[in-house]
């Protein structure tokens, strides 16, 4: 990262008295950032100052944010959130494996294969063109409905296939697209060596390839820590079925907002890394 | 001298584009050719041909007496005994200069990195390089870098060596540092067959010219007769507009 850094700045630290572009340029930007600033301060004040002049405003005040519900239930709130945080973390790394496999089967080029390039094709096309909560009510419904016993009906199982099954099909889409984005003279260049297909894959091109698709990876992970939340039509009491627990608890929709903001400390930090990887990326190949 | 690589009747199409119409080439035991031609006229396509990155339409390709250029025939093996060098490198980007060298032979060989260690240091230092084993290709110069894939491509202790015009990307003071590995290999006696543009290094080093003209070679020879008395009127043009 240090070198990456360092290479960028191509400006040279001039201990010398500035340009006469320099002074210009610094002119243009002191401008813009004091119109830059104005703008949102004027925003920012039309927005506190006329939203509370709505007719309703008191009545949203008291049912959204209301402190003392929102003290009273936020620890619990919190509680909740560390099942959606554990369902993430196992369903994560099944889908990044499932979609590396689903990947590789569509790449599949021996003839012997081609059920498995089909069947890809077809897992892909499926499971992109279902809703999330479809595919969660479809599988969390109707697979414990076969009368399986104990450990077998649970929820978080069949919850976490569905999830399995929807994400992989996306991870495994974007996976290969990083197939695809490998030059073929990096194949041709490990065949002349006298590679097999199969090492070429393993060693030349999914190595390079899973690196570029780091970034588009992260925000489908993003979006799934947002569709745990779904899990909860099946049972699952997580973060937004807790908030509705509280809601009819108290009466107030102060909850969801508590759990809102949960969900935004960590998905925001996680998507601006995601655009800084991106960016470092977008540099790096220019 | 006994014929190492042999070509006849060699045809290659690209869709309605017939590249290479029929070549006949002896490359013999220990000696250097140049393909010389302008671009588009079939030097690299042939190069591809003969370690079987491109499958020919018809004609033959014997190597050592054996015919590699047999539809169905597993590429790997003849790959394993011709090496070939691209002008762009192609050298794997996140692997360093050594795990790039060692890729092959690991794989292909079955060799343990600590097998190959002492070998690949030995190259790398053979071609200057020895304190660059540990970088990445994208901290390389071009010239380093296309020294490393020659290395990478001996690594497989290839009996003949192809080069696909490996300077053509380089700075001209980078070309050099390549031009002497090229020297050297000769010394041991290396089969290569290049594609070049460089034609005052083809007059020092070639054994034998080549000229390809639109898919055909139009006229070959030792670099002494062709370069200054070429028999062909394209030949004659083609020398006097690179000279």
């Amino acid at each position: 990262m240090v070198d990456t850094s360092s290479q960028n700045s191509t400006k040279k630290p001039s201990a010398e008295a500035p340009t006469r572009r320099e002074v210009y340029e610094a002119g243009i930007r002191r401008r813009a950032n004091r119109i830059a600033l104005i703008s949102t301060v004027s925003v920012a004040l039309a927005i506190v100052v006329l939203v509370p002049l709505a007719p309703g405003w008191d009545a949203v005040q008291r049912a959204f944010f209301n402190g003392r519900v929102f003290a009273a239930t936020f620890p619990g709130l919190l509680d909740a959130f560390l099942l959606n945080v554990m369902i993430f973390a196992w369903s994560a790394p099944l889908i990044a494996v499932t979609g590396l496999a689903i990947a590789l089967c569509r790449d599949a080029r021996a003839p012997a294969l081609f059920p498995l390039r089909l069947l890809g094709t077809a897992y892909t096309d499926v499971f992109r063109g279902l809703p999330v909560v479809l595919v969660i009510y479809i599988i969390g419904f109707g697979v414990p409905g076969l009368g399986l016993p104990r450990p077998w009906n649970s929820p978080y199982i069949w919850g976490t296939l569905a999830l399995v099954l929807v994400y992989s099909a996306y991870v495994a889409e974007v996976i290969r697209s990083g197939i695809d984005s490998i030059h073929q003279s990096q194949r041709s260049a490990a065949a002349s060596l006298g590679l097999s297909d199969r090492d070429a894959m393993r060693f030349v091109v999914l190595p390079k390839a899973i690196r570029n698709v780091v970034p588009a990876n992260m925000n489908l992970f993003i979006a799934l820590q947002k569709d745990v939340a779904l899990l909860s039509f099946i049972g699952p009491v997580e973060i937004f079925r807790q908030a509705g627990v509280y809601k009819s608890l108290y009466a107030n929709f102060t909850p969801y907002v508590g759990a809102a903001l949960i969900f935004l400390a960590l998905t925001i930090p996680a998507t601006r890394y995601a655009d800084y990887l991106m960016n470092k990326q977008n540099r790096a190949r220019t | 001298m006994t014929a190492k690589l042999v070509l006849r009747g060699v045809r290659k199409r690209f869709g309605s584009l017939e590249v290479c119409k029929g070549i006949d080439l002896e490359v013999a035991e220990g000696e250097m050719v140049w393909l010389i031609g302008a671009t588009g006229s079939g030097k690299s396509t042939l190069l591809r041909c003969m370690n079987l990155l491109e499958p020919i339409d018809d004609g033959t390709i014997w190597l050592d007496g054996l015919d590699i250029s047999e539809p169905g025939l597993d590429p790997q093996p003849v790959r394993q005994k011709i090496g070939i060098v691209f002008q762009s490198y192609n050298l794997f980007p996140h692997m360093t200069a050594a795990e790039n060298v060692m890729l092959a032979p690991r794989r292909v060989r079955g060799l343990s990195r600590e097998d190959l260690r002492p070998k690949v240091t030995q190259l790398f230092t053979r071609f200057g390089l020895d304190d660059r084993m540990e970088h990445y290709p994208d901290q390389l110069s071009g010239g380093q870098q296309q020294r490393v894939a020659i290395i990478r491509a001996l690594a497989m202790q290839p009996q003949i060596m192809l080069f696909d015009e490996i300077t053509s990307a380089l700075d001209p003071e980078l070309v050099g540092e390549v031009l002497d590995v090229l020297r050297e290999l000769r010394r041991q006696g290396m089969t290569m067959v290049l594609a070049t543009h460089e034609m005052g290094f083809a007059r020092e080093l070639a054994d034998k010219v080549c000229f390809l003209d639109a898919g055909r070679i139009l006229e070959q020879g030792p670099p002494e007769v062709l370069f200054a008395k070429p028999r062909e009127a394209r030949t004659k043009a083609f020398l006097s507009r690179v000279l």
